[in-house]
């Protein structure tokens, strides 16, 4: 895996219908999908992350894919099928009920999870990356449930450029 | 006069020199504190404001006596009469003491002491300690000398002296944290490393804004940070020259997450995790050779390791067994034994200066708490508990632990706190912001 192939994309993409955009993009390597094109275009970033689906969710203290996150990742592993041109930076992210360093490693154990599933569909493991941010980025700041449920995530961030393709 | 001699210790620049070895007299009187013991009554003292040896070091003396004052209450062991109390006023650091003016207050320590400015931006600072009640001296009197810029830690100095003599037991009070300040948003922290004094004062940073940075942790001497840092896109290990401040990555791995790090005690080598394919290990790192050497090879989480004080144990949490756990195995990996059994997760521990405990976080029912916990796994205690406690660092003399605090909710934010491992004097820790991951340095040379 090689993170310099990962090629921020310059331009903001309309996220404006999205509910579930990364509220971060800093200079950490996190951010919501960036890339050229609208919601509407089938090869946009945009498009990989609000109708493919771009996370998948976990349960408490769990790096196993749920039914419905195989059948997003699935869906992951087609779009990157028929879009040979993008890459994909797997970010691993845990909710604030655990220990620093705990949840850095299950967040990066979450991540490979999901790489290891894509792979496993087909995708070149040349295209993917991944990166644990633990508990320090969570996109949904309450204490409870309702939030800790859509921090325990892993986003796959599609990004044009690095992959050697199919 | 004749029972005491003044030493002195010549300091330069902010290097001070070792204090020569004056060990408390045998004098056994009724001035001791014992930490051990389970209720303690803070112990009475005074501290006439420090004689200024000319108008030009009248604020100094002020201040000087100030800190120590702060620093012996601060320990919640001591109770500061307040001058407005004070029946003797003592002009003159060597007129002999009235005894009996502070014993009718009940000052059961009184601290005496005089500061003296000279040229090129040198201070003294000398004190005396007595036993009021034996009307005696505790130990011989002291005097550090240094630029002035070092007032506080000529401040700190005396009062490790005077914390030192009465409970038998190093101080802890000239010694620095490492910290991470944190600033901004809940969903998009900005951190950066910085150090600062154990009191919270003399603030520096260490690295801007531009990369996420996490669990800091003080070489033995007290010269190097050992960190984990984004700056290269992933979570990987970085070291800091606290003297220069000039970080660096260290290179660990080539293509895997590395964090975690700790120094082991001769500062030679030191270990850390790396996690690759899903899984995280246990590794050491030999700075001489640059070897890396693979230490537990389990198919769990094991992270967050420490090191014993003799640098021949390594205490680690691993949920091998379901859980996050405590584990102790030798320094050069093998076989790990469980030491704890309670209920909920216990993870980062670390190993007490003394060798004696360990402390924890634990998570149980919601709740988060530093505890402690012998070498052998008994004598389980909890010192602390809410929403969101973790990460304990020892004090120098390992009777106290710092930790992180963070409050719920969408304004949450963290904050150090500090406790006594006996469990008194919950305190906050001041900081200029919100600040995490305290890593405590040793006593300082």
């Amino acid at each position: 895996m090689n993170f310099k192939a990962i090629i921020a994309v310059a331009g903001v993409a309309l996220l404006s219908a999205c509910t579930n955009a990364d509220r971060f993009s800093d200079g950490s390597g996190a951010g919501a999908g960036a890339g050229a094109g609208a919601a509407g275009d089938p090869t946009s970033p945009a498009y990989f992350q609000q109708t493919i689906g771009d996370r998948v969710f976990f349960e408490v203290d769990q790096s196993t894919l749920t039914e419905a996150a195989q059948q997003t990742l699935n869906a992951q592993a087609g779009w990157l099928a028929d879009n040979g041109e993008f890459s994909a930076l797997i970010e691993g992210h845990a909710d604030e009920r655990g220990t620093r360093e705990y949840n850095i490693a299950l967040s990066a154990s979450r991540a490979n999870a999901v790489s290891d599933y894509l792979i496993s569909r087909g995708v070149a493991s040349n295209r993917l990356s991944t990166v644990p941010f633990g508990k320090e980025r969570p996109v949904a700041v309450c204490s409870s449930e309702s939030c800790y449920n859509q921090n325990r995530r892993a986003v796959t961030v599609v990004q044009a450029g690095g992959g050697a393709g199919f | 006069m004749t029972f005491f001699r003044l030493l002195s210790v010549l300091l330069t620049l902010a290097l001070l020199t070792p204090v020569p070895a004056v060990e408390a007299q045998s004098n056994q009187g009724p001035l001791r504190i014992r930490i051990t013991e389970g209720v303690i009554e803070p112990l009475p003292f005074a501290i006439p404001e420090f004689i200024a040896e000319s108008p030009a070091a009248a604020q100094l003396a002020r201040q000087v006596s100030q800190v120590i004052a702060a620093d012996l209450t601060g320990t919640g062991l001591f109770r500061e009469i307040p001058a407005s109390a004070h029946i003797s006023e003592v002009t003159n650091f060597n007129a002999p003491v009235q005894f009996a003016d502070w014993k009718a207050i009940n000052a059961q320590a009184l601290i005496t002491g005089s500061v003296g400015v000279g040229s090129g931006g040198q201070m003294t600072v000398k004190f005396r300690l007595f036993d009021v009640f034996s009307e005696a001296p505790l130990g011989e009197g002291l005097q550090f000398g240094g630029t002035q810029d070092t007032w506080r830690r000529m401040a700190h100095k005396v009062a490790d002296q005077v914390y030192s003599r009465i409970t038998g037991e190093s101080g802890y009070f000239d010694s620095r944290v490492v910290f991470v300040s944190e600033s901004g948003d809940k969903a998009n922290r900005a951190k950066r490393l910085a150090i600062m004094d154990y009191d919270g004062a003399n603030v520096q940073f260490l690295t801007g804004n531009n990369a996420l940075v996490l669990a800091p942790r003080i070489s033995t001497a007290g010269d190097r940070v050992l960190y984990t840092s984004y700056e290269t896109g992933r979570p990987t290990v970085f070291e800091l020259n606290v003297a220069n401040v000039s970080p660096r990555a260290l290179n660990l791995s080539s293509d895997a997450v590395t964090f975690s790090p700790r120094y082991a005690p001769d500062g030679r080598s030191l270990i850390y995790s790396q996690s690759q394919g899903g899984n995280t290990d246990l590794y050491r790192f030999d700075v001489n050779t640059g070897q890396r050497t693979r230490l537990t090879s389990s198919p769990a989480i094991d992270t967050a390791p420490s090191y014993s004080p003799d640098g021949r144990q390594i205490v680690f949490e691993s949920d091998r067994s379901g859980s996050q756990q405590l584990y102790i195995m030798p320094a050069t990996g093998g076989e790990a034994r469980r030491i704890s059994f309670g209920q909920g997760r216990y993870g980062t521990p670390v190993w007490s200066p003394r060798g004696d405990l360990i402390a924890f976080t634990k998570q149980n029912q919601g709740r988060f708490h530093i505890g402690v916990i012998r070498v052998d796994g008994s004598g389980e205690r909890l010192l602390t508990a809410s929403f969101l406690d973790e990460g304990p660092t020892w004090s120098p003399n390992g009777r106290v632990i710092m930790f992180t605090r963070e409050t719920q909710g969408a304004s949450g934010a963290p904050a150090l706190f500090s406790v006594d491992v006996s469990g008194r004097n919950l305190k906050r820790v001041p900081t200029p912001g919100p600040a995490s991951d305290p890593a405590w340095s040793p006593l300082l040379q």
